[in-house]
């Protein structure tokens, strides 16, 4: 009997079907949501066999361009899910009040707030992030790819199955109660015996791992393979905070990997980092997220003023107002988000002298972020602004963020910080820089660079629905929260007494309702644009008349994105071609070398999450296997020496005679 | 667009537009930028074990010290294995030069020994102190001191894999340009292992034994 039963726990480990959560409606419905999609989805690929067609050119592409999209899909979708975790909430907290208990369990709500913040950090703004500069950076630079195709294909996959991961937490056990930043001793394993901060440790691992990859990756290929004639100082900003985001990624997310294996290592071999006796120290922990998680925030918004400044000289006709001093603005915060990480725990008790250095590192840290803003508003006076779509954004941006930077700076005050310290204040605060820089920065940059990807432009009626509710609900959803926390409401709680406190909290919800309309209006403007492909269509390449070297090729790009390299002579290498009256050349056409698609990547990836699986729910001999397995493939992969093609001259020829005609056709 | 529109009379042969672009697609090497890159964020993996050792290790909770728990002669016997390993490896790199293949081999047999006797010391004064009690889970120095000993230790397993690896590809394509640059990337990776033994050796045990 006993041996079974030690079999039974081999093979399974803590898995039984207890760990499905059947008896919660939620969750069943949103299982049947998901099962329904699903056979929908498998059933139209199979209808229409596109399963080998998505296997090659996507699942084990190493374009770039297609890596680039597939980050973008994936941060779009995870985006549904944080944000219907961001509607429970507000419908919760509208609800809950004095008699009434809401929808949603004390436990529930818990893992429902811990999720939305690891889905929409990880799993929607990073893939965002890393999706634009997959896209954007080799084109900008006048390169055919990354320096490490191979590597971009396993950094995307590894980024994916950790989402997966969160996603099977769904229905198979739980995910963490702790917040996004699982504080032991509550994620100790005292604290959360079970498997939710064990799905927590796993996937933010195994998608680290790409990042940090992926960050390895564009600093090569920035530093390396830029066109002939592109010194630094001639490179758009765009990639400047590519360039910067990425030296982050290389710095912090290594903090990120010890720390969470520290915090594994206590979970299952009983060490003691971050114990409360034996000699651990709880206060280590939260030091060493912050080391990460304060740069993480930069990383994210570098990018997104990378987008700003590629969508204002474009929509302005001008060049960049302050290139250099965007450049050292850029420069100097990379820098100095490495030094204030302790303003997020004032309240630590580190004493007056640290509390002070923080805090005016903390303030500093506005001043190149203040400059950057000029520049935008610089290079907008006396130019001949277009308000399209992306511009929209980029206004909006900039109300929004100064409003968020200033509260950030009342927050950098430490007395304040003492009474506003985990409080809706700081909620709202974060939000407000997060949305106003990073999401709104995502959305101009997908309708910005969306005709190059794919060679239409998306709806702009529906664009603007989108800005307009996403701003608009902004603003309702998070300035009750400024008030709250005002008045003393700390964050994370599912039920209040105080009824006079519930009007906030139903303006909040509205304000949540609203966004959901913007996100709605997004996916309707791409859902029309498709269906209006024809009329939205752009052959030249260049569609808003833009400035940098992305736009001199075809849209969507050929394979090998550039038939000829690039030679540049100018900042806006494309805006200094088109003046010189440039004409594409038509002949002379060689072969050109690139890198072969492979299915590596995405099986040790998914090794990698079936060890995950495993080990979240101890299943030792499949941990085991899944491991041999995982490094049998590794191996397996360095012995192949054939990485690599051409693409033949009369290919090229081809190719470029396609878009000759076109561009006579529609001269 | 009129700047984009063109005639279909072919190209001009003293055409203004040919010094934006060049026929010839500029070589890049980013491999060993990467791997040093890749180096560099590993050390932070070890700034932050040696952190939380400064932390942590003097938290004895009532068990063994340093004083107590290290035995010198078997470090320094194991940080010179280590450190020859390193010299070996820089003869393996001199016979590459060469182009001497089985050279090259040897003294990468070599290499991997003398790791292999180096983890093979370490799991020995691991095992040690397990048995003395004096496990990870004793006290924050000794979980300190196992999780930066054995992420040192880890990271010299995985080098031997990949060196023998490494072998069987140098005997199956020679001394190619792949596996040049893969030679150049373990080298830097066993330099690296080097560098931070020589900080665990003197941070952890030369200190500890104060």
């Amino acid at each position: 009997m006993s041996e079974t039963l030690d079999l039974t726990k081999l093979i399974f480990g803590r898995l039984s079907l207890e760990a499905i959560p059947y008896h919660e409606p939620i969750l069943v419905g949103t299982f049947c949501m998901v099962a329904l999609g699903g056979l929908a989805a498998f059933i139209a690929m199979t209808y229409f066999r596109l399963w080998g067609p998505f296997w090659r050119n996507w699942v084990t592409s190493i374009d770039h361009k297609r890596i680039g999209i597939m980050y973008i899909v994936l941060g779009v979708v995870m985006l549904l899910r944080g944000f219907a975790d961001a509607l429970m909430m507000r419908a919760q907290q509208a609800l809950s009040f004095g008699d009434a208990h809401g929808f949603l369990p004390p436990h529930h709500y818990d893992q429902v707030f811990t999720a939305h913040g690891v889905i929409m950090i990880f799993f929607v703004a990073m893939p965002l992030v890393t999706g634009l500069m997959n896209y954007v950076v080799p084109l900008q630079i006048g390169a055919r790819d990354v320096a490490f195709p191979f590597l971009n294909n396993f950094s995307f996959w590894m980024t994916t199955f950790g989402a997966v991961l969160v996603m099977a937490s769904l229905f198979i056990g739980e995910f963490a109660r702790t917040g996004w930043l699982a504080y032991p001793p509550l994620s100790g394993i005292l604290g959360s015996p079970d498997v939710g901060v064990d799905y927590y440790i796993w996937s933010l691992q195994i998608a680290g791992v790409g990042t940090l990859l992926s960050g390895v990756n564009l600093i090569a290929t920035i530093v390396k393979m830029r066109a002939p004639g592109m010194t630094l100082m001639k490179m758009p900003v765009f990639t400047w905070t590519a360039l910067c985001t990425n030296v982050l990624i290389v710095v912090t997310f290594p903090v990120l990997t010890a720390v969470l294996a520290m915090l594994s290592m206590d979970r299952y071999v009983g060490t003691n980092f971050f114990t409360n006796d034996l000699g651990g120290n709880a206060m280590m922990y939260v030091n060493l997220i912050w080391i990460w998680g304060h740069p993480e925030v930069y990383i994210l918004v570098l990018p997104a003023f990378g987008v700003f400044s590629e969508v204002v000289p474009t929509f302005t006709g001008k060049r960049m107002f302050g290139y250099t001093s965007m450049v050292y603005a850029t420069v100097v915060i990379t820098v100095l988000s490495y030094l204030v990480w302790l303003h997020h725990f004032f309240t630590m008790g580190s004493g007056a002298s640290v509390n002070s250095f923080f805090g005016i590192t903390t303030m500093i840290i506005s001043i190149p972020t203040g400059a950057k803003i000029f520049n935008w508003l610089f290079t907008m006076y006396r130019g001949r602004i277009r308000f399209e779509v992306p511009m929209l954004w980029t206004v909006g941006f900039m109300i929004t963020f100064v409003l968020g930077g200033m509260t950030g700076v009342l927050l950098a005050v430490p007395p304040a910080d003492f009474v506003l310290h985990n409080s809706l204040f700081l909620i709202a605060h974060f939000h407000n820089v997060i949305i106003g820089g990073v999401v709104f920065a995502m959305f101009a940059g997908i309708t910005y660079w969306f005709p190059k990807a794919f060679g239409f432009k998306l709806d702009e009626f529906w664009g603007k629905c989108a800005f307009w509710f996403w701003f608009v609900g902004f603003y309702f959803a998070f300035m009750p929260l400024y008030v709250l926390g005002l008045m003393g409401v700390t964050r994370r709680l599912s039920h209040f007494e105080d009824q006079s406190l519930q009007i906030w909290f139903v303006i909040a919800a509205f304000g949540g309702a609203l966004i959901a309309l913007g996100i709605g209006s997004f996916l309707l403007s791409i859902f029309v644009a498709i269906l209006r492909r024809k009329q939205y269509r752009d052959v030249t390449g260049d569609p808003w008349n833009a400035r940098t070297l992305e736009w001199s090729t075809s849209s969507p790009p050929p394979d090998y994105n550039f038939a000829f390299t690039p030679v540049v002579y100018d900042r806006d290498a494309w805006a200094d071609m088109k003046k010189a009256g440039f004409v594409r050349p038509l002949s002379g056409f060689v072969d050109i070398h690139m890198p072969k698609s492979t299915a590596a990547g995405f099986t040790i990836a998914a090794l990698s999450a079936v060890m995950g699986f495993a080990l979240i729910w101890q299943m030792w001999l499949l941990a085991g296997l899944s491991f041999v397995a995982m490094m049998v493939a590794i191996i397996k992969h360095t012995f192949n020496y054939n990485r690599d093609f051409y693409i033949k001259a009369d290919e090229v020829v081809r190719t470029e005679e396609e878009r000759t005609r076109l561009l006579a056709q529609h001269g | 667009m009129a700047e984009m529109t063109h005639s279909h009379t072919g190209t001009v042969s003293a055409d203004p537009s040919a010094r934006f672009y060049q026929k010839h697609h500029h070589p890049e090497n980013g491999t060993l930028l990467g791997f040093w890159l890749y180096l560099m964020s590993d050390c932070l993996i070890f700034a932050c074990l040696f952190i939380t050792y400064a932390v942590l290790g003097h938290n004895y909770a009532a068990g063994p010290s340093g004083a107590d728990a290290f035995d010198l002669p078997t470090v320094a016997l194991n940080t010179s294995l280590l450190l020859f390993s390193s010299i070996t490896y820089g003869f393996a790199m001199l016979e590459m030069q060469r182009k001497q293949l089985s050279r090259v081999l040897v003294w990468l047999a070599i290499t991997g020994l003398l790791g292999a006797g180096f983890i093979s010391l370490e799991l020995t004064e691991f095992a040690h102190l397990i048995h003395e009690g004096a496990g990870p889970q004793r006290s924050g120095f000794l979980t300190a001191f196992f999780s930066l000993v054995g992420t040192h230790g880890l990271h010299v397993t995985f080098g031997i894999v990949w060196l023998v690896t490494l072998m069987f590809q140098l005997k199956k394509h020679g001394l190619t340009p792949e596996n040049v640059r893969r030679l150049t990337c373990l080298s830097m990776f066993w330099h690296f292992l080097d560098v931070v033994w020589i900080g665990v050796f003197t941070f952890v045990y030369l200190m500890g034994v104060l």
